[in-house]
Order: C-alpha cells, then sequence, then structure tokens
C-alpha cells in the first residue's frame, strides 16, 4: 500500500475492515489479563500489605529477598518432582499403554475392549482436581484413612502417615498427581496411533519385526508431534500445579510439598506480603515462557530435522 | 515359551530383542493362544488400580461409620446407610452450589465460544496482519500462572463493587477460555476453503453475514466441542473461584468441598458422599458427550 496510493487511494488492505471483529476479545483480554499482569509486576517492587495500607517502593528488593529464601528454592525443587510425577511418568506409561491397547489388545480382543480401558484410564481426569484430592485425603489420612485401615487389617503395625510425615509427604503426593494424569497421555497418544498407516505395522511384521521393535521403530518417531504437545501442556501444568497441593497438604510438612504457585498464594492472602507474593509469581510466569519457548523451539528444530531426512 | 514372550514390552529389554523378533514370527502362529490373555490381564490389572480408589469411594460414601471401624473400608455395606450424604447435602447446601457452578460454567462456555468465533474469523479469514503475534500472545495468556493475575484482579473487582461476585470469575475465565479457543480456531479458520468465502463474496454477502451464514454452520462442530471443553475445565478450576468467591452462597462446588475438610464433623460417609455428588455433574456429562469429546482431545492434539 505504499506506491500507487493515488491511483487507489479508496483502496485500503482487506484485513483493515476485520479488525472490528476482534475488538471485544481485545478488550477483555486486555483487562483481564494484560492489565493485571503488568500491575502484577509492578506490585513485585513493592512492599505492601495489600487492601488500602500504602505501598512502599522498595526497588528489586523483593527479588533479592528471593534469592537467599530457602523456601522459594525449596518450592522450585518440588516443582521438578511435579514435573516427574506429571509429565515424565505419565508420558512414558501412557505411551506404552496406547501402544498396547491400540496395536495389540484392539487387534486381538477388539476395538470395544480398547475403548472401554481407555475409558477408564481417563476417568480420573473428568473430576474436579479438588474433588479428587479431597478423596485422596481421606484415603491417605493417617488415623482414620481406607488405606491404613486396610493395612492394619494386614497386620501392619504402625503404617507411615502419608501425607503427614516429610519422608511420605511427596511421594504420596506425587502418586496422585499420576493417577490424576495418566488418562490425558493415553487418550491423545490413541488417537495419533489412528493417523499411523497401518501398512507401516504389517510391513514391519512381515520383515519379522517384534512389538517392541515395532513399538521403537514405528510408534515412537510417528507420533513424536503429539509428544511434544503433551510435554508442552503438561509440564506447563506441572509448573503451575495448585488445587492438588492446597487440598493434599497446603505445602506441608516442613514445606516438603510446597509449590511455587502455592508459596505465592501464602504470600498473598495468608502472610499479607503482597509484594513479595508478586515477585514469585513473576519468577513462575519467567520459568514457565522459558521451559515453554525452549520446548517449541526443541520441536520446531526435530520437525526441521525430519524434513532435511527426507 | 514363544508365546509367553510377547508380554507386555516393559518386560522386553533392548537385549533380548533379536530372540523376541524370532519368538514373535513363531508367535504369529499362536495368535490365539494364552499370551494375548497375559497382556490383558496385566492391562486390566492397571485398569482396576486407577478405579480402585472410586470403587472406595462408592463403598464408603453408603456405609455406618459404625461398620467403618467394625469390617473396614473394603467391605460391601450391609444397609443402605444415607445420613453422609444428607448431612454433606444440608451442611453445604448443596443445591445453591450445582447451580452457581452451572451458572458460572454456562455462561462462560457460551460466551468464550462466541469470543473465540470473533477473534478466530478476524485472525483465520480475515488475514490481519501480524496475526502470528495476536496468535502467539492468546497462546502465552492460556500459559500463565494464575497467581500472575491474582492480585490485581482481586483488586480491580473490589473497585468496582465485583468481589464475591460470580460475575467477576465469569469474566475471568471467559477471557482465559477463549484465549485457547482463539488460538485453536484460528488455526482451523486458517484453513478455510477460500472457494466458499469467494462464493459468498460473489452473492454480495457481507462480512457479517459470511460468518454466520457460511463459517459458522462449518465450524459449529469444533464450536460444540470447544464448548464442552470449556464447561468442564470452568466446572473443574479451583484457584480462581477460591479467591474470589468468599461467602455460601456464591461458592461452587470444589470449593464447597475443599472448605469442609478438617471440619470435625466431616466423617468417612460425609466425605466420601460429598466427593461423589461433587463428581457426579461432571461424570454424567462425560458420559452425554463422550463420543464428542474424544473426537476433540484429538483435535485439540495436533495444531
Amino acid at each position: 500500500m505504499s506506491a500507487p496510493t493515488t491511483v487507489r487511494a479508496r483502496r485500503r488492505p482487506a484485513w483493515l475492515a476485520y479488525l472490528p471483529y476482534l475488538l471485544p476479545g481485545a478488550v477483555l483480554f486486555a483487562v483481564v489479563i494484560g492489565y493485571p499482569l503488568v500491575t502484577n509486576v509492578y506490585i513485585s517492587l513493592f512492599s505492601w500489605r495489600g487492601g488500602l495500607a500504602p505501598l512502599r517502593w522498595v526497588g528489586l528488593d523483593n527479588y533479592a529477598e528471593l534469592w537467599h529464601d530457602a523456601a522459594f528454592w525449596t518450592s522450585f525443587q518440588n516443582s521438578v518432582a511435579m514435573i516427574v510425577a506429571m509429565v515424565v511418568v505419565p508420558t512414558v506409561i501412557g505411551l506404552v499403554l496406547a501402544a498396547v491397547l491400540f496395536d495389540y489388545l484392539g487387534r486381538r480382543f477388539g476395538g470395544r475392549v480398547a475403548s472401554v480401558l481407555r475409558a477408564t484410564f481417563y476417568l480420573p481426569q473428568i473430576l474436579p482436581v479438588a474433588v479428587a484430592g479431597v478423596l485422596w485425603n481421606w484415603i491417605l489420612n493417617a488415623q482414620t484413612g481406607a488405606l491404613n485401615e486396610i493395612l492394619r487389617s494386614l497386620g501392619v503395625q504402625s503404617p507411615p502417615n502419608w501425607l503427614g510425615d516429610p519422608a511420605f509427604a511427596m511421594p504420596s503426593v506425587m502418586l496422585v498427581l499420576v493417577w490424576v494424569q495418566i488418562g490425558y497421555p493415553v487418550v491423545i497418544f490413541m488417537a495419533a496411533l489412528q493417523r499411523v498407516d497401518p501398512e507401516l505395522y504389517e510391513a514391519a511384521e512381515l520383515d519379522g519385526a517384534g512389538w517392541w521393535r515395532r513399538f521403537r521403530a514405528i510408534t515412537i518417531p510417528q507420533i513424536r508431534p503429539e509428544t511434544f504437545v503433551v510435554t508442552l501442556t503438561c509440564t506447563v501444568a506441572a509448573l503451575k500445579v495448585f488445587g492438588p497441593i492446597y487440598v493434599l497438604t497446603r505445602g506441608g510438612p516442613e514445606s516438603s510439598t510446597l509449590v511455587p504457585s502455592y508459596y505465592s498464594y501464602l504470600s498473598f492472602f495468608d502472610k499479607s506480603q503482597v509484594g513479595y507474593g508478586a515477585a514469585v509469581a513473576t519468577v513462575l510466569t519467567v520459568v514457565i515462557v522459558a521451559v515453554a519457548a525452549v520446548v517449541l523451539a526443541l520441536q520446531s528444530r526435530a520437525e526441521r530435522r525430519e524434513e532435511a531426512g527426507r | 515359551m514363544s508365546t509367553t514372550l510377547e508380554n507386555p514390552p516393559v518386560a522386553t529389554p533392548p537385549s533380548t530383542t533379536r530372540r523376541a523378533v524370532r519368538a514373535t514370527v513363531a508367535g504369529a502362529r499362536h495368535r490365539r493362544g494364552p499370551g494375548r490373555w497375559l497382556v490383558l490381564a496385566a492391562v486390566v490389572l492397571v485398569a482396576l488400580a486407577v478405579l480402585s480408589p472410586m470403587v472406595i469411594m462408592l463403598l464408603n460414601a453408603v456405609k455406618s461409620p459404625a461398620e467403618y471401624s467394625q469390617n473396614g473400608p473394603l467391605s460391601l455395606p450391609t444397609e443402605l446407610y444415607l445420613d453422609g450424604l444428607v448431612n454433606f447435602w444440608t451442611r453445604v447446601d448443596f443445591p445453591v452450589k450445582l447451580w452457581n457452578s452451572f451458572f458460572i460454567s454456562a455462561v462462560v462456555s457460551v460466551v468464550a465460544c462466541l469470543l473465540s468465533l470473533l477473534n478466530a474469523y478476524a485472525i483465520g479469514v480475515g488475514r490481519i496482519k501480524g496475526r502470528m503475534w495476536v496468535v502467539l500472545l492468546f497462546l502465552l495468556a492460556n500459559m500463565l500462572p494464575q497467581e500472575a493475575l491474582i492480585y490485581p484482579l482481586f483488586d480491580m473487582a473490589r473497585q468496582v463493587g465485583l468481589s464475591n461476585s460470580q460475575w467477576s470469575v465469569i469474566i475471568i475465565f471467559t477471557a482465559i477460555q477463549s484465549a485457547f479457543g482463539t488460538y485453536l480456531l484460528a488455526s482451523v479458520l486458517g484453513t478455510f476453503p477460500p472457494a466458499l468465502l469467494e462464493a459468498a463474496a460473489l452473492d454480495g454477502a457481507g462480512r457479517w453475514r459470511t460468518l454466520w451464514q457460511v463459517v459458522f454452520p462449518i465450524v459449529r462442530p469444533t464450536l460444540m466441542v470447544l464448548m464442552i471443553f470449556f464447561f468442564i475445565w470452568t466446572w473443574n478450576e479451583f484457584f480462581i473461584p477460591l479467591v474470589m468467591l468468599t461467602t455460601n452462597d456464591t461458592q461452587t462446588i470444589p470449593i464447597a468441598l475443599a472448605s469442609l475438610q478438617g471440619d470435625r464433623m466431616m466423617d468417612a460417609p460425609t466425605t466420601n458422599a460429598g466427593a461423589l455428588v461433587s463428581l457426579l455433574p461432571a461424570l454424567i456429562f462425560f458420559l452425554i458427550f463422550q463420543r464428542t469429546l474424544t473426537r476433540g482431545v484429538t483435535a485439540g492434539a495436533v495444531k
């Protein structure tokens, strides 16, 4: 639209006429996401007890304090455990389960068996995470919980305090998260396998490739795009996890299950250190965006390499 | 011997691949052999493990506390004990919570879908300048931790008189869900057949009419899936309703259940009955729309 404007002065680029359609969404986005996000960063530069209390400028002091705060580092260390429980374990188990269901059981027992089993694995995904947490909190309760009742009836003298003992709390929380998460990769991977050409498997089978060979040589490379999607969405979810921690342990005992989101919630609404909480939330945001960028970059590199290999 | 090697892959280390290869060729002849039952049994065992917490919940939701302490959590209840259910129902005033959850989720799912469609129409069909960046921005918004937004939102709601109001939650989730919807729909509409749009233009249809009479009917199945997703996601949300909704008459089901935790009155049947009725609406919804949903999970998987 730069050069011959004199001839077609009336003609504006066609896309301009579509801008009004973006307007409602853009306004809502600015009010609900853009402005609060910027304000949060701004608040993190102040010491503020919240509400009508005065804001006192402290610059980067909150961040300097974070650097020396053991609880802050613990919370991010626990995020690694969350990634193991919500990304690594479910993706690996989900990949194997999906392949077995689709490629083995589905073919030998019919699609109905496979889809019933798939629905079972997906069931924990549909319940509200708070409900799942309350249920597990009761099951794992040291005195009255179902698990310890069962263990006692089997003759275990003093079964562990699953959520109350710092040594057991994190593994227990991780177990619950694996249970919650497992159905998601199974469903995505089974759907992905449907678009893989069955002739690939048949040809490999004729060549005498066993199940494990086919799994490694065909299944895994063919569904790599879905693996990236699962890894990205689950990693972001693992870094953001809040509900299960809130209903299971509230970050305890002795900060053994503290995570960044819960730490910032504590600072905001429990300790009334709003500026400090905002700083924790800002660091978490930066970490999530950085991790997402790395995963996306790896994905596009893998895609490019695959195209070059063809 | 040959058939047992067709066990789940976890049991086969890579070094034995050669043996396994030969074995499977032999195993192919025994396709109806016992090996497949072993694999089925292993997967069914995992499925039962996944199911077991729910079974324990069902058993103990209708079992009296006396029976629980006597026969333990695995026994079948000898009689239907409904006090736990009644106790939970009245304590949290369940019908009010049910309506709150339903109202918030329903409004969000409809409005967010509408907004997603408008955004995606401008991005995918209108091909506005810098659309890559707009889509990236929406995608990013979906990844943000809600903690990075909550305090300013909490403050803003107070300033405009929406503190402890369901409308504040509705507005927030409409924005968050439509960010994902825009990301997904924009890529769908980016591949919208140009021939259809040209035909509509030749017929003299403007942009508004093209949207509703050409684009909307074609993307309606995708919009349905999105709507179901938005409904369930909003229904299950925890953090923002926990912060924004502070009194009994505005709270949603998950918050009500969680806030009863640690209460001395919460015995085993009350906890389990509460968990049961709290997950029932989502479960019923899931069963009704299961087919649509599994299709939708797939639609979201590959961009």
